[in-house]
């Protein structure tokens, strides 16, 4: 473990924190499916500009949270939801916030790649089309400076015209990447966005969530505890739908205050 | 700089939001318009021809005068040629779709086979009036037999019987296969004894929807030259017949309004036939559904 | 003492037939499986054998370019084929129009929008509007929809092609919404969420994802309902009419291919007869656009899968 945490990069966490502010606030939220009680009072505060990790066994209710954040859990029948989630000051849930609003400052990256089966060019203009961007030359300024920020430019740049399902699949996960970052969201989630990748693929992307944190404030669920350590600020702890822990990174990682979340990232179960 | 503007996006979403809500009404409207014409035509039917229905027209043969004519004939001819299409064509397809399914190697041969099911599902009914006409009628000399008729059914409902069966011996799952397999037991004995037992419920169900198909098909029979006017029941495969749909053909292009309460009575009666086929079909996938 | 299972089980080995059947079983079943190539091999022989013989009578190039078909003139009898494949055109075209836009919007509606429940409820129900005999569909094309368009509007005679073709597109919808339904629903759920997760309507992902992505599955589903139209017998026999024309009106009587065939079947033209002969050169003219068509879907079904 100790490796792993003087590999980490924490300068300056502290110092910054009272500048920054709260881009999402759950407050004692509860989500049911069916009469599967998979979220129970959670209160999380997750701030602009970092990068918060969520972990937990599978199960733990950690995909469900993400997946509430937007509103996509909705998609799944018979879902009930109780408190709140403010995201910027304005409760998600209520009745007059739709979801294509929230959603259109509000990324998401899956957990296998799903580009759209179309060209890598129309995946990544696919978002600034549907809202309203026709002009040609602004789209074409559009996916290259979104394709640069995947860090994918220089890869795919000859042929934007290819079908997106004829890249590898790390290659495919960053232009999903890309098609979020067209939209100039405010937030990224990102569930699992590195469990179907090969190593070398997983560490592109988790250099590029480094990057990013400059811009976005992005919100990863992550089953693999050494990510987890590597790429975030902050982290918390999920265990059957409740939230054990939710510090600093290093103070998780290092000295845990639940005994739960010590023996969940020694490797005693999970 | 910022490309998408937050105002901009916020303005459109009204638009969006409003053209996301008639398009689903519309695709609604569209659907329930396809099923409304389901409705005004079993209606039309039934209040045409309710009127019409009795034990009479039921043992009734049929006749020039509407209030006389009945529908005995052709009641009993269409079970005579279900007689004959039955066993035909559920051995052919179920023989077929075991060799398909399980001796068939991956070659030429099989892919020719399965590519030309395929495209005898698509060759128009009355077509295949003209082969039985040709094979079965003339050069077998059957005439305008029930034999003669129950063939050419039987081959027009062969690829939908076959394709139903190789569904559901897919269905059967490896296991059993293996275990029967792993007691020493042959492949025949398998396939008879495991294999087929599982897959029987599908493959009557899908045999049963194809023999519906067949007893309404009149295509097929006005080629061969099955004739209407018949005073008398069959007594075999070999005599002349008629059947429902031949029977409700005549009386439909009649021109006296008359007859038209008739067919439409005799159109109750082969949907009634219809509907009973259907039950049987969806009891038996529903009481043998998700067995494994 | 009675003898093992494993004894007993040797004893039964040694019998010959069993083996036999073994062998002689895939023989069998091959030859049963052989019946649907002989059937295709069948109608092929059979139409091209009886068409040869018509050919020798009335020349080839007049069937294929003439414009006037009047096979029971006794002593001008025409043979060209032009007048009834306008007339199986003109039926077509107005199912299609009838078609395609309900089905597809079925489709739409079932495969993005219904719910699980609704689904349950809608499919079987199209289901039976595709079990429906087409005779049924026939005597409600004559005496329901020609009645109900002549009241709107006056020109339209007893037999047109406009009241065939719009029933012919009720049978033909419940084809075009399962399989363009069924090549929405292969589009995985994953690249439905994903346009979601960007702020896109339901109707956008339909629109922009789903329908493009499944585009191949949808007209290959309209190109077999076009097989399926032309290849329709009862509802044009009765409700078009029995008047092969060259032109282009939908209004008055027409005469379609599979109708020309009933026409003769059902009347006395006595075998070996120029009609008797007629009848498979428009058969297996009818057969060429129908096999096309369907050759034609699996084509663009294959050609043009997405890959996901």
């Amino acid at each position: 473990m100790t490796t792993i945490i003087t590999n980490k990069s924490v300068s300056g966490a502290t110092a910054d924190q009272t500048a920054k502010k709260a881009v999402y606030e759950t407050k004692q939220l509860n989500l049911w499916y069916g009469s599967n009680h998979a979220l129970k009072n959670i209160d999380l505060e997750i701030m602009e500009n970092e990068v918060t990790a969520i972990i937990g066994p599978s199960g733990c209710g950690k995909s469900t949270y993400i997946k509430t954040l937007n509103r996509m859990v909705e998609l799944v029948t018979s879902v009930k939801t109780s408190g709140e989630i403010l995201y910027r000051g304005r409760n998600i849930f209520d009745q007059d916030y739709g979801v294509e609003e929230l959603r259109t400052r509000v990324g998401m990256v899956f957990q296998k790649p799903n580009p759209f089966p179309k060209s890598i060019y129309d995946n990544v203009a696919y978002g600034p089309r549907i809202h309203g961007i026709k002009n040609k030359k602004i789209l074409d300024e559009i996916v290259e400076k979104s394709l640069r920020g995947a860090a994918i430019w220089e890869e795919v740049k000859d042929r934007l015209n290819e079908n997106a399902y004829s890249i590898s699949g790390g290659q495919q996960q960053r232009i999903c990447i890309a098609r979020a970052l067209a939209i100039e969201p405010d937030v990224i989630l990102m569930d699992e966005p590195t469990s179907a990748l090969d190593p070398i693929s997983t560490l592109k992307v988790e250099e590029l969530v480094q990057e990013l944190k400059k811009d976005y404030s992005i919100i990863i669920v992550t089953h693999n505890m050494q990510q987890a350590a590597r790429i975030s600020d902050k982290t918390a702890f999920f265990l059957n739908g409740e939230v054990v822990e939710f510090d600093h990174t290093d103070t998780i990682f290092s000295n845990p205050s639940d005994k739960r979340t010590e023996d969940y990232i020694s490797g005693r179960f999970g | 700089m910022r490309y998408i503007e937050q105002q901009t996006v916020v303005k459109r979403m009204n638009g969006r939001l409003i053209a996301n809500a008639i398009f689903k009404y519309i695709f609604l409207a569209a659907t329930l318009l396809a099923l409304l014409a389901l409705v005004i035509l079993l209606f039309r039917i039934v209040s045409q021809g309710a009127g019409n229905l009795s034990i009479d027209f039921l043992t009734n043969f049929a006749s020039r005068f509407p209030d006389q004519a009945g529908i005995k004939a052709a009641l009993i001819g269409s079970l005579w040629l279900m007689m004959v299409v039955a066993p035909t064509s559920i051995i052919l397809g179920v023989g077929s779709a075991i060799y398909l399914e399980e001796y068939a190697k991956q070659n030429r041969i099989t892919s020719f086979i399965r590519m030309n099911i395929s495209n005898l599902a698509g060759v128009p009914s009355v077509v295949f009036g003209l082969l039985g006409l040709t094979i079965f009628v003339r050069a077998m000399a059957l005439g305008n037999s029930i034999l003669a008729a129950g063939f050419t059914m039987s081959l027009l409902i062969l690829p939908v019987i076959i394709v139903a069966s190789q569904e559901a011996i897919r269905a059967v799952p490896g296991e059993l296969r293996d275990a029967s397999y792993g007691m020493g037991a042959t492949k025949w004995q398998t396939i008879l004894k495991i294999i087929l037992p599982a897959a029987i419920p599908g493959i009557l169900t899908g045999s049963i929807l194809a023999l519906s198909r067949a007893i309404g098909e009149t295509a097929p029979l006005i080629v061969i030259g099955v004739p209407v006017i018949i005073q008398f029941l069959p007594a075999g495969v070999m005599d002349t017949f008629t059947a429902l749909p031949m029977q409700i053909y005549d009386w439909s292009s009649r021109p006296q309004q008359e007859f038209q309460a008739v067919a439409a009575a005799g159109i109750i009666v082969l949907m009634a036939v219809l509907l009973f086929m259907n039950s049987i079909a969806v009891i038996i996938r529903n009481k043998f559904d998700k067995r494994y | 003492m009675r003898p093992s299972v494993q004894e007993m089980i040797a004893q039964s080995k040694g019998k010959k037939n069993k083996k036999a059947l073994e062998k002689i079983i895939p023989v069998i079943l091959f030859l049963i499986a052989s019946v649907s190539v002989l059937t295709s091999i069948g109608i092929v022989l059979t139409l091209i054998f009886e068409t040869i013989t018509f050919f020798t009578r009335v020349p080839f190039f007049d069937f294929i370019t003439g414009t006037t078909w009047l096979p029971f003139s006794n002593n001008e009898a025409q043979f060209g084929i032009w007048p009834l494949i306008i007339g199986t055109l003109k039926v077509t075209m107005v199912a299609i129009i009838v078609a395609v836009p309900i089905g597809i919007s079925a489709a739409i509606y079932l495969s993005e929008y219904a719910s699980e429940n609704v689904r349950r409820v809608i499919k079987p129900i199209l289901e039976i509007l595709a079990g429906v005999p087409t005779i049924v569909y026939g005597f409600f094309a004559l005496t329901f929809v020609t009645p109900v368009l002549q009241a709107v509007f006056p020109e339209i005679k007893i037999f047109n092609a406009i009241s065939p073709g719009i029933v012919v597109g009720i049978m033909i919808i419940p084809m075009i919404a399962s399989l363009s339904e069924d090549a929405m629903s292969s589009v995985p759920k994953s690249i439905r969420e994903g346009a979601l997760a960007m702020g896109s309507t339901k109707f956008e992902v339909a629109w922009k994802i789903t329908i493009p992505a499944a585009l191949s599955g949808i007209v290959a589903s309209i190109v077999l309902a076009v097989s399926r139209a032309i290849g329709e017998t009862m509802i044009v026999s009765l409700a078009a009419g029995s008047t092969p024309r060259f032109d282009g009106d939908f209004t008055g009587s027409i005469q379609t291919m599979t109708a020309y065939i009933v026409q003769v079947s059902k009347g006395d033209a006595g075998y070996g007869t120029t009609i008797y002969y007629s009848i498979y050169a428009v058969g297996f003219t009818l057969f060429l656009f129908t096999m096309a068509m369907n050759i034609l879907a699996g084509y663009v079904s294959k050609r043009f899968r997405e890959e996901y």
